[in-house]
């Protein structure tokens, strides 16, 4: 009886080990690291000044399926000098790409909405690239109450 | 699956006006990330890609992930400074295009 009890002390200590060492989250810290990556692709590892791009997303999203986002990059968006390229990644996704908006001189106004989905909580990060290859970046919090990846 | 898309511009406008387009395609945007009740994952099927033409010069166009909500929305601008036709075309996983158009007189 008391060799049994001792056994099963041990296994209980093992596979509780065990389940602490698997349970570690690091799929937060992942999602993190492939953002950047995205980023880091994007600008060609240039660094992205935070200035002109604004965001526009509730602070707290109760539903993460679909979650308004509004930006918008400050240019003169003339023939030879607007935004190119925005790209928008969440940090706390599956994957970490959201959108990619293609502007021109044509658009009159580098601004664009959607709704997204969010998995968690976590920032959105913008960077927007000009016609003179110039990078600005922004980013905000979302916190989300239900989130809207899986099921 | 053709679904019609919505669209809402004006129908007129001033010479250099920067006008407001809004545009709703109705689409499940399947995630690739859910799975069904046997544990399967659903197979991606989304829309990756929108774009807008004006006269058949490029005005906006965007690179869609899964991380777009269902019935993917996307609101932009344009600056007309001629009459014309504005072309939308959006582009769903399986190859499929599907576009719209739509005229504004500008004065």
């Amino acid at each position: 009886m008391r060799q049994l009890s001792r056994r099963a002390a041990l296994a209980f200590g093992a596979g509780g080990a065990a389940f602490t060492f698997l349970g570690w989250d690091q799929g937060a810290f992942a999602a993190a690291k492939e953002a950047a990556d995205a980023i880091a692709k994007f600008t060609g590892g240039k660094t992205a000044a935070k200035a002109k791009v604004s965001i526009e997303l509730p602070e707290i999203a109760e539903n993460g399926n679909t979650v308004p986002l509004a930006v918008s990059v400050d240019a003169p968006m003339t023939a030879d000098n607007y935004v190119s390229e925005v790209l928008v990644v969440a940090e706390g996704n599956p994957n970490p790409g959201v959108a990619t908006f293609h502007f021109s001189p044509l658009s009159g106004k580098a601004e664009a909405s959607t709704r997204i989905r969010l998995a968690t909580t976590q920032n959105i990060v913008v960077v927007a690239k000009t016609s003179k290859g110039e990078f600005f970046t922004g980013q905000k919090l979302v916190k989300v109450t239900i989130g809207g990846c899986g099921g | 699956m053709a679904e019609k898309p919505r669209l809402k511009l004006p129908k007129q406008a001033k010479k250099g006006d920067v006008i407001e387009i809004k545009t709703l395609m109705p689409h499940i945007m399947e995630s690739g990330q859910r799975k069904d009740k046997d544990g399967k994952i659903i197979p991606r099927k989304i829309i990756n890609k929108f774009t807008a033409e004006f006269n058949g010069k490029p005005v906006f166009s965007a690179n869609l992930e899964p991380a777009i909500a269902a019935n993917p929305y996307l609101q932009f601008s344009a600056k007309v400074e001629e009459s014309g036709t504005f072309k939308f075309s959006w582009t769903d996983d399986d190859g499929t295009v599907i576009t719209a158009e739509e005229k504004i007189t500008v004065a």
